[in-house]
């Protein structure tokens, strides 16, 4: 059955049946692989993609549900959002499997609150789980993509 | 994979050669294991060696024969390539080598190709030294050929070649001429003190930007034409297998292609990773449990417990074995007013973000597996049985893994060898890839082992400890390995053994006992010193407070009698940086801790209170002699990970059983450090001109007694087991 997914301001045509995760429609039949699997039940946080612009868990949303709402996903920030520069800067990322749902994460709250204290931060990002533990160069550089000029960061 | 080397080397030259021939068919005897292992190969390194390429367009590539899981060491090895060649940083990039045994094997590892005991850097000094210093030979001989000038006058930086009289040139231009020339086999190396890369903060990550923009490719995103995805249906109990299933309602779902029995369970194969994950919760399995281990870990733990007093005999083939015995041994079980303690760590899962997975083609052209390979000979040896061929001639292409901590590395390629045997039955060389869910990966067991202590100390008139008596009793990482068990399994007892603490003690008498469950286990970050450094540490606090004296000082005269001066300088370091000898911040107590582990000796002082009856850790200061640093910035990104997951561990990490089934199947039930409790850790390097040791898990055992010893501050009383928050 085909439906019709915005994802990174394009319209898509997925054949997914309708209770399959968005996660496994965006990995699988998009080909969209920066949005990770870690645990399937929301509770790590490596799956986040943006459904009009709040932060969401790909892995426990059935792309039925998505209906016409823009998803946005690690591909659709363009590899030069102040966050994602923030990461390379402080080099963030270890294993690296969980950044692209952090940076997600990261760019909700910031749409949101442009200039979060460290207690907003931790909130904000407490559902992304990292096993290498990268969490204090993270909360370094969302201050950093803070206190770069608002361009990309408000976009999406 | 994270073994200690010593052990590591233990298979004798024999059993690995004849693992190798019995699987390849072939006689191999008489020629050298990595000749052996490496047999069937067809890849030949270029002209300037294996581990470096050049390109006319001046981009230097570095090969690594270790792989990237988040440890950093890419970026390391490269330095250490570019440091000699005096090459330009900025178009240096890294690339993984495939599996050969023969050009990517760690002598230390036996000759095996692999990544552990955090000896990627420490392994590849030299070598990588060499490597580049040859390479820059070769390309001012072709300079000075081309220019016909001396090769003498030629200097060389930063990327350019030039000579005084004007002549320059980037490394690209030489680089067909350098290639003609004979790589020298002693190239002359650089003086440390000249180095102007290595150590320095322009040593940076090589991935921070695929790992940021979604690119980096991980086995989870490996797409391949006509690939199928296949996951499989596992027993619930360690060592039960299938004796019969139903499919029916498997073969129903829309994009399943086949099932499969192997000898894990049952396999769904599918077009995709959902249609494989219904298929596969649609399987009706019956399990044959009869050699199924069906103890709960408590039980498991009561026995360990009753062995460590003598309550329990030991088990007839194993037995006590003596790994440190000092002066009159019945010493130290009489004496008066002794400290006796006992501690109890439970299982553990790795938990890596990137639950197991592999991708694996059999059946047409050679083997070929695609994937995050920790240990590639290992992988190459356990496919070739099951997939008839010889080891060098699997192929595998090793990706980025999302994260190991020792679980990609074991002696039966547990998830690889799965996945083999399933790509086998469907055959033609078309790609499968395995996928895991977290519960799958939670539940297939090779956790830290279950480990027990019991430990005795009496002291002298100063309070020193005058006796040490101590005994482990812990499951063996070692079994199955080509050696088999070891009575004295090294990665057991490694941190107590070797204790500057037992060192300045008289009278030691300290036995390991190996026991045996049904539960597989394996090397888990820092390994041995997961439990020892605890135990060290958190034991000298108590005896220090029994003493009335201040913690650090007591280690200090304990290091001093020991003759551990690199202990004492960590300490030192980090005591001062925290301000040790000044009150700590209002609210908080410190607690401070000191290990060596894979050649580094790291020392922490953690700032600590307590909130909603946790530990909660703000400020930990961390004092590091890894010999020489390459990345300082990636040696504190190691120690700030580290830090993390040892904590977390030490916090919440548990795994139990109940009746031989895994109670815990996902974040939920196995909880982990989250952002809002990880620790600002700041990260001091002890200046050192030694070669480089260790990084990736000496970070990680000495923040769990650091905090555990601040509670003692606190509240007066030790903790005597983990995880300290009880779920």
């Amino acid at each position: 059955m085909a439906t019709t997914v915005d994802v990174n301001g394009r319209a898509l045509q997925v054949n997914a049946a309708p209770d399959t995760p968005l996660l496994w429609v965006l990995r699988d039949e998009l080909g969209l692989t920066g949005t990770k699997y870690g645990c399937g039940i929301a509770q790590c946080g490596a799956c986040t993609v943006l459904i009009d612009g709040q932060a969401m868990r790909s892995c426990q949303m059935p792309v039925s549900a998505v209906g016409a709402a823009k998803v946005t996903t690690i591909e659709g920030l363009g590899g030069t959002h102040p966050l994602q520069e923030a990461w390379v800067k402080l080099d963030v990322p270890q294993c690296g499997y969980c950044q692209s749902g952090q940076i997600m994460s990261a760019v909700a709250l910031l749409a949101q609150n442009a200039k979060p204290d460290d207690a907003a931060i931790t909130a904000a990002m407490d559902g992304n789980i990292c096993r290498c533990g990268a969490y204090q160069r993270i909360r370094a550089a969302i201050k950093v993509a803070a206190s770069t000029p608002v361009t990309a960061a408000a976009k999406v | 994979m994270n073994k200690p080397l010593d052990t590591l080397s233990a298979p004798t030259r024999r059993t690995l050669l004849v693992g190798a021939t019995v699987v390849g068919g072939a006689l191999l005897v008489g020629c050298s294991i990595p000749d052996a292992l490496s047999a069937g190969s067809k890849f030949k390194p270029g002209a300037f060696g294996p581990f470096l390429k050049l390109a006319a367009d001046g981009t230097v590539t570095v090969v690594s024969k270790h792989i990237e899981f988040g440890q950093g060491s890419h970026a390391g090895l490269a330095a250490i390539v570019a440091e000699e060649l005096d090459a330009d940083w900025t178009k240096v990039v890294v690339e993984q080598a495939p599996a050969n045994a023969k050009l990517y094997g760690t002598p230390m590892m036996f000759g095996m190709q692999g990544t552990g005991g955090s000896s990627a850097i420490n392994s590849s000094w030299t070598l990588l030294r060499t490597a580049g210093a040859a390479a820059r030979t070769m390309l001012v001989e072709a300079a000075a050929k081309t220019w016909g000038v001396p090769a003498a006058e030629i200097t060389v930086s930063n990327g350019i070649v030039s000579h005084a009289s004007g002549k320059q040139s980037g490394f690209g231009p030489l680089v067909a001429e350098a290639a003609r020339i004979t790589p020298p086999e002693a190239p002359k190396l650089k003086d440390p003190k000249t180095f102007t890369l290595v150590g320095s903060d322009r040593v940076r990550r090589k991935d921070s930007l695929v790992k940021s923009n979604g690119t980096a490719r991980y086995t989870q995103d490996v797409v391949l034409p006509d690939m199928l995805v296949a996951m499989v249906a596992h027993a619930p109990r360690f060592g039960a297998t299938v004796k019969s299933f139903d499919d029916s309602a498997a073969k129903k779902v829309p994009g399943v292609v086949a099932v499969h029995k192997i000898p894990t369970g049952v396999a769904v194969v599918a077009q995709s990773t959902w249609a494989a994950k219904q298929g596969r919760d649609a399987l009706k399995v019956t399990w044959d449990e009869t050699k199924a281990e069906k103890r709960s870990s408590s039980q498991i733990l009561a026995t360990y417990k009753d062995m460590a007093t003598g309550k329990t005999p030991a088990p007839e083939k194993n037995g006590w074995a003596a790994f440190d015995a000092k002066g009159d041994g019945a010493k130290a079980t009489a004496g008066t007013n002794a400290l006796e303690i006992a501690y109890d760590f439970p299982f553990l899962a790795h938990a890596t973000m990137e639950p197991m997975n592999c991708v694996a083609m059999v059946g047409k052209g050679p083997t070929r597996l695609v994937f995050g390979s920790q240990f590639p000979t290992l992988d190459q040896i356990n496919t070739a049985k099951i997939a008839t061929a010889l080891p060098g001639s699997v192929e595998i292409e090793t990706l980025f893994a999302g994260g190991s901590f020792g679980r990609r590395a074991n002696f039966a390629s547990d998830y690889v060898s799965e996945c083999v045997h399933i790509a086998k039955k469907v055959g033609g060389g078309r790609p499968v890839k395995l996928v895991w869910t977290r519960e799958d990966d939670m539940r297939a067991g090779y956790f830290r082992p279950m480990v027990h202590h019991t430990v005795r100390v009496t002291t002298d008139a100063e309070g020193y400890p005058a006796t040490w008596r101590h005994r482990i009793v812990s499951q063996s990482i070692m079994k199955g390995s080509p050696a088999g068990t070891p009575k004295l399994d090294d990665s057991a007892i490694e941190g107590t053994k070797g204790s500057p603490y037992l060192k300045a003690t008289p009278v030691v008498d300290a036995q390991l006992l190996i026991a045996d469950t049904g539960v597989p286990v394996l090397w888990w970050r820092s390994v041995g010193a997961t439990h020892t450094a605890y135990v060290m540490e958190h034991t000298i606090d108590q005896l220090a407070k029994r003493a009335g004296k201040d913690a650090v000082a007591y280690r200090r005269a304990l290091y001093q009698k020991a003759g551990a001066t690199r202990h004492l300088a960590v300490l030192d370091l980090a005591a001062e940086k925290a301000g040790w000898t000044s009150p700590a911040p209002a609210g908080w107590t410190r607690g401070v801790a000191v290990h060596e582990s894979f050649g580094s000796v790291v020392a922490q002082v953690a700032e600590v209170k307590m909130e909603n009856g946790q530990p909660k850790v703000g400020r930990v200061v961390t004092a590091i002699d890894c010999g020489t640093a390459i990345s300082p910035d990636q040696i504190a990104a190691q120690m700030e990970g580290g830090t993390c997951y040892g904590l977390s561990a030490a916090m919440y990490g548990v795994i139990t059983l109940t009746e031989g089934v895994v109670d815990q199947g996902n974040f939920d039930t196995y909880r982990v450090l989250r952002n809002s409790e990880a620790p600002t850790v700041e990260t001091y390097i002890l200046p050192s001109a030694n070669p480089p040791t260790g990084v990736g898990e000496p970070g990680t055992p000495v923040i769990g007694p650091a905090v555990a010893n601040a509670i003692l501050a606190l509240t007066g009383k030790p903790t005597l087991s983990q995880p300290f928050v009880k779920v």
